[in-house]
């Protein structure tokens, strides 16, 4: 499904990605760890088109979307979050899915001045179904509060479900579960856990390797921005080469 | 109370209001100033209402307003002037001239970040300054245009002020509704989300740079309403009128106002061109009163920015980055948080 093939990124001399290459197939659940300054996010960052990488090649359901721009690879079934929490807190939380399903219809200029009653139908539909995940997400009470005034472990929560609102086939975690408690935790291991069965795939960059094991089919062992290891959890846990690195 | 003559009897009293006021009698020019006045701020509510989409509800910075309300002024005036093409069609044609030079500075200035935008929306208004300043055969130049046909629909002479009343109301109406229609519609919803959050509204799969230039083009094709109503009610335009200066002057009835909030657009601009003439009538002589206006104008904004930053009746703090914002709730709510 994801084939990356030699990526490559420098920030002024310091390597983010060095001949990143790896491949993942339908309903997987990939794991990425290392320290910090790995180049984790920065492969996120390229994946999902917020920065160019300099050199190699991202092919997803078998097209090239190396050189789109992050709304055209959200469009091809790609959605991401953000380790700083990000979502539109001054506005509600059903209107974070609702921005998320990437509909037109109330957006084209003609049909907000004449045909309001038609995007308003299409919007009630919206809402509607905007319930429906929230209700699988657990926060559907909090639907009409401002994102702001949900918990921290709740606001990421909703921007897990703005992912699956965005109705993508790859979801990429950025630290999913960093700094939140142990109640909230689970919630989010399940939703995760369920994507599979919804055909949906992930990649998930955390640093609890508890979380990883529970979760992940495989892990890729991430140093300098090259890729040192990869395989089952267990497998990475105990090459040579992890220990070292971490060892240094 | 409700009997059947009573709305029959309010017309001809209407009626009546309207055509006393289009008889000359002395001691009317005081009613004329009034009505004067009201037009000016019909004008202002135009430009304000516009770039409050912009400023306020997609929080973009743009001083090159008064070029676009220069725009409309221009081609309304040149067209009534040497093709006498009827009125109608000169604001058509007025707000699609507009919507193109939106577009042209928009598309590639857009791609700019915050203050980098600003600068090349200043670049554009000094542009367009010189541009009319200059092009002496064609816009007259400094001297600028006089005699400009008064508006004329279907037969009827739009000439009195009572008249011209109406005109600008209607079309700051015009204004209000396809306003209040753009932001309370999804694409409403999209434009503050920008504002708050790009990054996430591109993460959700958001084209943000088509958003940012339909906005501006929808804002700069408006505000050349203003210009039409002006050059027609005035007669006579040059390019002092759309300076820089003017510019700023509609920022700071948006902001004093309130940005996104469109009632508050409509005090703001009802405020800030309505107090200047209150001057007036506390004595000051001319000469004082021009001046006193400017620092006035200046210290309000420097209060609102202090104590008020949302203004009147907003409900977005203007002046802060949307990033700083963004990263002093995330902290709050990690504080606050269930961990």
């Amino acid at each position: 499904m994801l084939e990356v093939s030699n990526l490559n990124k420098n920030f002024d001399g310091v390597t983010a990605l060095k001949n990143f290459s790896f491949e993942m197939k339908e309903k997987e659940i990939l794991g990425m760890i290392g320290p910090n300054g790995a180049g984790k996010t920065t492969f996120f960052n390229a994946l999902s088109g917020f920065i160019k990488p300099e050199s190699g090649k991202v092919k997803f359901l078998g097209k090239d979307i190396t050189s789109f721009s992050s709304h055209k690879i959200v469009s091809s079934g790609i959605s991401r979050t953000f380790q700083d929490l990000r979502l539109i807190r001054q506005i509600p939380v059903i209107d974070n899915i609702l921005l998320s399903f990437n509909h037109s219809d109330g957006e084209n200029f003609y049909n907000i001045l004449f045909k309001q009653k038609s995007w308003q139908e299409t919007e009630e539909l919206d809402k509607h179904k905007a319930l429906k995940l929230l209700e699988y997400a657990g926060i559907k009470d909090k639907a009409f509060d401002l994102a702001n005034d949900l918990s921290y472990g709740q606001q990421k929560l909703l921007s897990i479900t703005c992912c699956l609102a965005a109705d993508a086939k790859l979801l990429l975690l950025d630290e999913p579960i960093a700094g939140i408690n142990p109640e909230m935790r689970e919630k989010i291991l399940r939703i995760i856990s369920e994507l599979p069965s919804k055909g949906k795939s992930a990649i998930i960059i955390e640093h609890d390797m508890d979380f990883i094991e529970r979760i992940c089919d495989r892990v890729i062992f991430m140093d300098m921005g090259e890729k040192i290891s990869e395989g089952t959890p267990d497998e990475v846990r105990n090459d040579p080469k992890v220990i070292e690195a971490y060892l240094e | 109370m409700n009997s059947p003559q009573t709305p029959l009897l309010k017309r001809e009293g209407l009626l009546k209001l309207l055509f006393s006021l289009q008889e000359k009698r002395p001691g009317d020019e005081f009613l004329e100033y009034l009505l004067h006045i009201l037009i000016l701020i019909c004008i202002y509510v135009i430009l304000s209402l516009s770039l409050n989409l912009l400023v306020g509800y997609t929080g973009i910075l743009s001083i090159a307003h008064a070029a676009f309300y220069g725009v409309g002024a221009y081609v309304a005036a040149l067209m009534a002037l040497r093709l006498e093409t009827p009125f109608l069609l000169n604001i058509i044609l007025a707000v699609i001239a507009a919507g193109v030079f939106g577009a042209v500075v928009g598309i590639p200035s857009l791609r700019l970040k915050d203050d980098y935008f600003v600068i090349a929306t200043f670049a554009f208004q000094i542009i367009m300054f010189s541009v009319l300043n200059n092009l002496v055969e064609f816009t007259g130049g400094p001297l600028g245009l006089p005699g400009i046909p008064q508006p004329n629909i279907f037969g009827y002479e739009i000439s009195t002020h009572i008249e011209f009343l109406i005109l600008s109301l209607l079309l700051a109406g015009l204004v209000y509704w396809v306003s209040n229609r753009i932001v309370k519609s999804p694409f409403g919803r999209l434009l503050k989300s920008i504002r708050e959050d790009e990054v996430f509204v591109k993460a959700v799969g958001r084209d943000i740079s088509a958003a940012k230039v339909k906005v501006f083009i929808i804002s700069a094709s408006l505000a050349s309403l203003a210009g039409v109503i002006y050059a027609t009610y005035i007669t006579y335009i040059d390019p002092t009128s759309f300076t820089v200066m003017e510019s700023i002057f509609i920022i700071s009835i948006v902001i004093i106002g309130g940005a996104a909030n469109l009632k508050g657009s409509i005090l703001g601009a009802a405020f800030l061109v309505a107090l200047p003439e209150l001057l007036r009538f506390i004595g000051l002589p001319n000469s004082i009163a021009a001046n006193v206006r400017q620092i006035l104008y200046g210290a309000l904004l420097v209060i609102m920015m202090m104590w008020r930053p949302q203004g009147f009746l907003g409900e977005y703090a203007f002046g802060k980055s949307s990033e700083d914002r963004r990263q002093k709730l995330e902290d709050r709510s990690k504080r606050g948080n269930d961990a």
